[in-house]
């Protein structure tokens, strides 16, 4: 016998515990008690007549963790370097190396679980999950399968019924778990040479594993629990979940079912790079598997990759049958013991301990809550409040402007996102890269109130400004003698001399 | 019980061990005879143990940049290389199935 890779050291087969894996989900579990509100209904009947479908959506998302270095190593977590420059003897895998876990990676996870209403594992264990690839020099991945750090929770997003913002609902959708786990390096892939070029950089970056239950039912639901998601990590601090640097990754698991049956088989859908992808992807391959169904084909349990150019799903290439991760646990990393105000151990140096009540008094205000202090402080409507949180910084724009005027909120809203917002999504700005400043609109907005100017010169104020030369809404209104004239005598010359005119004519 | 051709492909793949002739499979064999030996244990309500290491405390290192900046290093053992990237196959490749 000749080893040709690891060391061939029998261990007794360890037995997976529940997680996501291949296979379909055997146990119907009954009538779901949420059917698709998004369009109005259960998926209609096809042509055929047959009975309706219920889709069903769950999702696994990888969100990177927002920390100076690695999970297990002290090298440096950064996007964009030199290839293979940010990475350490450990995270190469070479011999003689030992994993030495990050106290910041922990804090992160604990404040996900805290913030999604988990149960925090107060005992967690790392275990390995083997695979080969070029990119992940170990062999294996360093993960949290069979005790993760927290289970059970649970998160609300919002959705608009109809595309109309006044009339929202409030979805719940279950968190199952969120484990720690490695981040693999880069491969990039050079056809023309036949080879692909590794860059072990990300290789190690810690990343939290949000998994959660096929609570969903169409693109749009996924896309709105996401964008909730990622709203509340980036509030956290604990990741900076920007889907275009890989910093939050999101696969899809789909399936359909007719009313009182067992779930369907179910495809898993990768390589989403945006929001707006998921929901496109995941509307796709619901109406795929319909499709596949009704003509009276059968479903795969495949993994799929969405290709963004054509809209649709298609087999990913390089999946070699069903995989056997052989799941075995961490030998060189203990359980990992959190503790609160309770168990705190007395005789123990304070940095090696974890307070999960210390965390859980120092988290901040999540996103919902933040709406409804919005709402109620200053009279704004949901919608508003919802809107005001979708764009970064928005809010505290706002906010300030509301400082550094008189005019009131509810009125001020409405230059908020009607008139900035709207210049800023034509220009593709962000609200950090606006040319017009709090202090400049609240300014113009004060010229307003005092009425000083009418709203229609207001606006042109407003776009002169938007050009960012250091002009004031005073000198601009000076300039282009826009203000409104209060002067009675004034007034009356005025218009005497458009009378003598006319007279003369 | 003699292992069957479809388990040996599966563990060839999973573990990259070569099994080149009949006294290899026959050592595989016995060793797994020697290894079910344990099932005559009785582990009724006993918590398997994963590692000696399990009462001791997991080390929870500060999260500060204390390594990398050594691609020159990495890159030395690496038999191929192109611009400081490593260079691998354009992708798994597949395992020939055994024949029997």
């Amino acid at each position: 016998m000749v080893a040709r890779g690891c060391g061939g050291v029998w261990r007794r087969a360890w037995q997976r515990g529940p997680g996501p894996g291949p296979g379909p989900d055997p146990s119907p579990r009954g009538q779901r008690a949420v059917v698709c509100n998004a369009r109005g209904g259960a998926v209609p009947a096809g042509k055929s007549g047959l009975a309706p479908w219920i889709p069903v959506v769950g999702l696994e998302i990888h969100a990177q963790i927002s920390s100076n270095s690695k999970l297990f190593s002290g090298s440096q977590v950064q996007f964009a370097a030199p290839p293979n420059s940010l990475v350490s003897f450990f995270d190469a895998s070479l011999p003689g190396t030992l994993p030495v876990l990050n106290r910041r990676c922990v804090e992160a996870a604990v404040m996900t679980g805290l913030a999604l209403n988990c149960s925090i594992n107060k005992k967690s264990l790392f275990d390995r999950k083997h695979y080969f690839y070029a990119d992940l020099p170990a062999g294996y991945q360093i993960t949290q399968q069979r005790v993760p750090i927290a289970v059970n929770g649970s998160l609300s997003y919002s959705l608009c019924i109809d595309n109309k913002m006044s009339q929202i609902v409030t979805k719940t959708v279950r968190i199952k778990q969120i484990q720690l786990e490695q981040d693999s390096g880069k491969s990039l892939h050079d056809d023309t040479r036949s080879q692909t070029l590794v860059d072990l950089n990300r290789a190690g970056v810690g990343l939290m594993e949000v998994v959660m239950e096929p609570d969903m039912c169409c693109g749009e639901e996924a896309a709105a629990a996401v964008r909730e998601l990622q709203l509340i990590l980036q509030t956290l601090g604990s990741s900076q979940a920007v889907m275009a640097e890989g910093q939050l990754r999101v696969d899809a698991n789909v399936s359909v079912h007719h009313p009182g049956e067992p779930y369907g088989v179910r495809t898993e859908v990768k390589n989403i790079n945006s929001i707006r992808f998921l929901a496109k992807a995941v509307d796709y391959e619901i109406q795929r598997q319909i499709e596949e169904l009704e003509n009276g084909g059968t479903i795969l349990n495949e993994t799929r990759a969405f290709d963004s150019k054509l809209g649709c799903t298609v087999p990913m290439r390089d999946k070699e049958g069903k995989q056997d991760y052989r799941f075995m646990p961490e030998p060189n990393l203990p359980p990992l013991i959190l503790y609160d105000a309770k168990s705190l151990p007395a005789n123990m140096n304070h940095q090696q301990v974890i307070n999960i009540d210390w965390i859980q008094e120092r988290l901040p205000d999540l996103p919902s809550v933040k709406r409804e202090k919005l709402v109620e402080q200053y009279g704004i409507l949901p919608e508003h409040s919802f809107t005001l949180l979708n764009e970064d910084g928005l809010a505290e724009f706002f906010e300030s402007v509301v400082k550094q005027t008189q005019m009131k909120p509810k009125k001020v809203i409405g230059w908020i996102l009607n008139d900035l917002l709207s210049y800023l999504k034509q220009y593709s700005l962000t609200v950090k890269e606006s040319p017009v400043s709090s202090f400049l609109l609240a300014d113009l907005l004060n010229l307003l109130e005092k009425k000083e100017i009418s709203s229609t010169a207001a606006k042109q104020v407003l776009a002169e400004l938007w050009k960012g030369e250091g002009k004031t809404p005073l000198e601009i209104v000076k300039e282009q003698k826009l203000g409104l004239l209060q002067d009675q005598k004034e007034l009356e010359q005025i218009c005497q001399a458009v009378i003598d005119g006319q007279e003369n004519e | 019980q003699k292992v069957s051709v479809e388990v040996l492909d599966h563990l060839e793949r999973l573990a990259l061990v070569d099994f080149r002739d009949s006294e290899g499979v026959e050592r595989l064999q016995k060793a797994i005879q020697f290894a079910d030996q344990l099932h005559e244990v009785n582990t009724d309500g006993v918590e398997p143990m994963d590692s000696v290491l399990e009462d001791r405390c997991l080390y929870l290192r500060e999260d500060d940049v204390t390594e990398g900046n050594c691609t020159k290093d990495l890159l030395e053992n690496a038999r191929e290389k192109v611009e400081e990237y490593f260079v691998a196959p354009p992708g798994n490749i597949p395992l020939p199935n055994l024949e029997e």
